[in-house]
């Protein structure tokens, strides 16, 4: 791995500047993964007077868990519709502000600040919107003849988060896009109309293949956000209900841990969590961006 | 721009309004609600337009706060998040340059392993293994503090890299001159690097800021000490007691001042900002 | 100001990858001695391990009577004038000249002195508040210059310092680092891949190939008498011809080897050497392309017997046109006698 051409001599000086950051490291962060992955084998009793170890048998329940398989599922679903939306929007975003030269800046300024919004702030919002007693959209949808209620309704909670979730990271996504539009020589476009290529044409032909790098990248960035960084917004919008219909991975593990105190299973979906997250990175690193280099 | 064509431009001017108005109107809601007082959310849906009360919700939260959540005033949380952002952002970058000054500037037995263990911690985000990190942040007393807010936050692989690539972009040459120079390492890292640095250390900055303001399940889990409470993890408990007794005024008051510091960072050092997030992401 | 010598100085990278094969230099007090050769021939190797920024496998270098194999560079008491000019580019031009003083503890009425009399010297003292990247490349060039000079080390050390420069400044450069060194009289070893920079700058000039020392010596020294073919190549602008020793014999109708030493099987003539009429051997072919260059002219004459092309340059500008059939003597005098097997001169 590359150094500088010449180095300090120091024998012991390198080991103290690293240790602050090892010491966190070791201690924050493998040592509670290394005691997870041991509590995923084991079961303890009742009263945490004995651990007995019991190999995968965690694991197998997890898997013959309707509960475990469900929450699986809705958590696929929503990655996917936040993914899918969040995206989606931002693009089109990111495509009108990169045909403005001087109110682009404005726009992105009026476009990107919902980046610091916690999301359990992003949660609280739209609960305030879609709240079924006095909320303004349940207030319209009920005009239109939707009787719109999450308490009850699977669907309608999971569209209340997959909504809370998309708007607050539309301007990732936009920053990404528009840099990403950027990059693109102008004159790729300036040949093709040339040619005689519309806008539409244009973008779909040239711009969009030229993009595939920054999508590729968001989609990864996209999918962790949805499943690891939306604890915030389900815990103030539904807290997982109705009937386990927004319980996705990440909130079911604390649940499961925090409030059921069933460390076992609740280690083994950490366990399972951490595999997806090693995943994700290994294919960010790999295909997406060369951000370390040997 | 390639070409001019009216419907092309109304359209584009159209569709940025409709997005700023949809990324808007949650948060104008919000403020609309934080300038009624409780008896507007009575009648069955909530005001559209400002209301006499902002003085008065604003005064209550940051005076005395919701005596019904069992929270503290606005002014501590605040000052409390305040606190861990800066504090957390500030760590964050410490430690991280010192690391990758180690790893671009030396060469010694473990370097790689150093690296990879820093790296691991991308992998392992603190959601993924609340429990045992619970379990360690307790044995070791941290429980309501400062460190316990912050500490166990700290290690950073994003920046600890976007350093590392820094310094690989200056020029070897710079190092060599101010070793005949007389400098030595810790001398070259303070005169040198560490000024050289300096946008990207304000770039870094930002981010991380906003991402220790943002800081929700970790809070919520190490303190139960109100005087810890940060603003992010008290406005969910208050707006769990405003769903059963309406005092949406008093939570979007709350909610509002939750957003209002890093929005506003954002807003006025977009510039570093948006250097931060595109290359910590890079 | 102080003698630098080298003795058996050895670099051996991991993996066995020897760059310096146990060299042995004397560098004389006040000396400029100058490190040329192609690039990847060590020469930037052994002067940054004379800085301390490399180190040395084997052998030992010793500035002014005193070994500095284990010094840092900053104990070595030399200054060291970058290609890039790595000035610091946070620090404004005076903060950069004073950051070494600073760093020995130099008192800092010396240390204003100094920096104001580098300043005078060099000229950049309208420049002295402002930042390296407010400057132009030359005045940079100056910057780093004078970074060197207010430290009064023993030796000074040029790591190819007029390279980033068009030529035209690089020129004017070469004479100002010239006079000041003749002025300051500090030892300096500069190094250079332009051979003309050598010629015109070295009190001696070491020209190094793939780890070793070809030949020491004044520069016309080498331009008169190259030791080695390598040498003989790589000095003198346009290169010199260099002939079989039978092929020119059987082309002129010579009997060469009887005038030459015994194992001579290459032989070498400057392009200058060469005339149109005199005494010597006499070859004839056509012309292919005349350079004038001002004063003189190149031109590159087609010997179809020897399957080669032949560099003459002419004074003047000769009353020839490309095509034109040419008849040219080669002094027997002028040849230079080389060996092909061990590369060097056989006289």
């Amino acid at each position: 791995m590359q150094t500088k051409r010449t180095i300090f001599p120091n024998k012991w000086l390198p080991y103290a500047l690293l240790a602050p950051q090892l010491a966190i490291t070791l201690i924050f962060f493998i040592w509670p993964a290394l005691q997870a992955a041991k509590s995923s084998f084991e079961r303890e009793d009742p009263f945490g007077f004995r651990t007995t170890f019991i190999w995968f048998d965690n694991y197998a329940r997890l898997f013959a868990d309707p509960m475990y398989l469900n929450s699986l599922w809705r958590t696929l679903i929503f990655a996917v519709l936040v993914t899918v939306i969040a995206m989606g929007v931002s693009l089109v975003l990111a495509v009108a502000v990169n045909r403005l030269l001087r109110a682009s800046r404005i726009y992105t300024t009026l476009l990107v600040w919902p980046y610091a919004v916690a999301p359990v702030v992003a949660g609280i919002l739209w609960w305030f919107m879609f709240n079924p007693s006095i909320g303004i959209l349940s207030y319209v949808l009920g005009q239109l003849g939707v009787s719109w209620n999450h308490r009850v309704n699977a669907d309608q909670a999971m569209i209340l988060i997959v909504l809370a979730a998309s708007w607050k990271q539309i301007s990732y996504n936009f920053l990404f896009f528009v840099a990403g539009l950027q990059s693109v020589p102008a004159s790729l476009s300036e040949a093709a109309a040339i040619d005689g290529a519309g806008p539409l044409k244009r973008f779909f032909t040239i711009v969009f293949p030229l993009l595939s790098p920054t999508t590729f990248f968001l989609l990864i960035v996209n999918i962790n956000y949805a499943m690891f960084d939306t604890f915030g917004v389900i815990d103030a919008t539904t807290s997982g209900g109705p009937a386990q219909s927004t319980n996705i991975l990440v909130y079911k593990v604390y649940a499961d841990g925090f409030l059921g105190l069933n460390i076992g299973s609740s280690s083994a979906q950490s366990v399972l969590l951490m595999l997806i997250v090693i995943v994700l990175t290994v294919i960010q690193f790999r295909y997406v961006e060369r951000r370390v280099q040997y | 721009m390639v070409e001019n064509r009216p419907w092309l431009n109304i359209l584009t001017h159209a569709v940025l309004t409709l997005g700023v108005a949809i990324i808007a109107f949650p948060v104008y809601l919000a403020i609309i609600a934080s300038t009624h007082d409780g008896g507007a959310f009575l009648r069955g849906v909530v005001p559209l337009l400002p209301g006499p009360h902002l003085l008065d919700n604003y005064g209550r939260m940051l005076g005395q706060g919701m005596s019904t959540s069992g929270a503290p005033p606005l002014t501590l949380m605040l000052a409390n998040s305040l606190l861990m952002a800066i504090l957390i952002a500030v760590a964050k970058i410490a430690i991280s340059i010192t690391s990758a000054y180690a790893i671009v500037y030396f060469r010694f037995p473990f370097r790689i392993l150093a690296f990879w263990i820093i790296f691991i911690t991308l992998m392992l985000p603190v959601e993924v293994r609340i429990i045992p990190t619970f379990k360690v942040v307790s044995d070791l007393g941290l429980l309501n503090s400062y460190a316990g807010l912050t500490i166990p936050l700290i290690a950073s692989a994003t920046a600890t890299f976007l350093f590392r690539q820094f310094f690989l972009t200056v020029p070897d040459e710079l190092m060599e001159a101010a070793r005949v120079d007389g400098a030595g390492p810790m001398k070259f890292f303070r005169d040198i690097l560490l000024p050289l640095s300096r946008t990207n250390i304000a770039a870094l900055f930002v981010i991380l800021f906003i991402y220790g303001w943002m800081q929700y399940l970790w809070p919520m889990l190490v303190t139960t000490d109100t005087k810890f409470y940060t603003i992010v993890m008290g406005i969910k408990r208050m707006a769990a007691v405003a769903d059963a007794d309406p005092q949406w005024n008093l939570v979007m008051a709350a909610v509002v001042l939750a957003m209002l510091p890093p929005v506003l960072v954002v807003i006025f050092m977009q510039r570093l900002f948006v250097k931060g997030l595109v290359e910590t992401e890079k | 100001m102080a003698p630098i010598s080298l003795q058996g100085v050895k670099k051996i990278y991991q993996g066995n990858v020897t760059a310096i094969h146990g060299l042995d230099l004397e560098i004389g007090d006040g000396e400029l001695v100058v490190l040329v050769g192609p690039s990847g021939c060590g020469k930037s190797t052994l002067l940054r391990m004379i800085a301390g920024l490399e180190t040395i496998s084997d052998g030992t270098i010793s500035i002014g009577g005193s070994v500095v194999n284990h010094k840092e560079p900053a104990e070595r008491d030399i200054a060291m004038v970058f290609q890039n000019y790595a000035l610091y580019p946070h620090m404004t031009v005076r903060q950069n000249l004073e950051y070494g003083l600073k760093n020995r503890g130099t008192p800092r009425d010396e240390i204003d002195r100094r920096v104001n009399e580098a300043a005078r010297i060099l000229e950049i003292s309208p420049f002295l508040e402002r930042k390296p990247r407010q400057l132009s490349g030359g005045q940079r060039q100056r910057v780093a210059m004078g970074r060197a000079i207010v430290r009064q080390p023993k030796a000074f050390l040029f790591d190819e310092p007029l390279s980033n420069l068009d030529a035209k400044l690089r020129g004017q450069m070469r004479i100002e680092i010239r006079r000041l060194q003749r002025s300051l009289k500090t030892t300096s070893v500069y190094v250079t891949h332009d051979q003309l920079e050598a010629m015109t700058l070295a009190d001696r000039l070491v020209v190094m190939n793939a780890g070793r020392i070809e030949q020491v010596g004044k520069p016309i020294e080498l331009y008169d008498r190259p030791a080695s073919l390598f040498v003989a190549g790589f000095i003198g602008s346009p290169p010199m011809n260099l002939f079989s020793l039978e092929a020119l014999a059987s082309a002129s109708g010579h009997d060469l080897a009887s005038l030459l030493p015994v194992g001579t099987d290459i032989v070498g003539i400057r392009p200058d050497s060469i005339a149109v009429d005199g005494e010597g051997m006499t070859l004839s072919g056509k012309v292919e392309l005349i350079e004038p260059v001002g004063g003189e002219s190149h031109v590159y004459v087609r010997l179809e017997a020897m399957e080669q092309t032949v560099t003459i340059v002419l004074q003047g500008r000769p009353n020839l046109a490309e095509g034109d059939w040419l008849s040219f003597v080669l002094p027997v005098g002028a040849l230079h006698p080389f060996n092909k097997g061990t590369g060097l001169r056989t006289d």
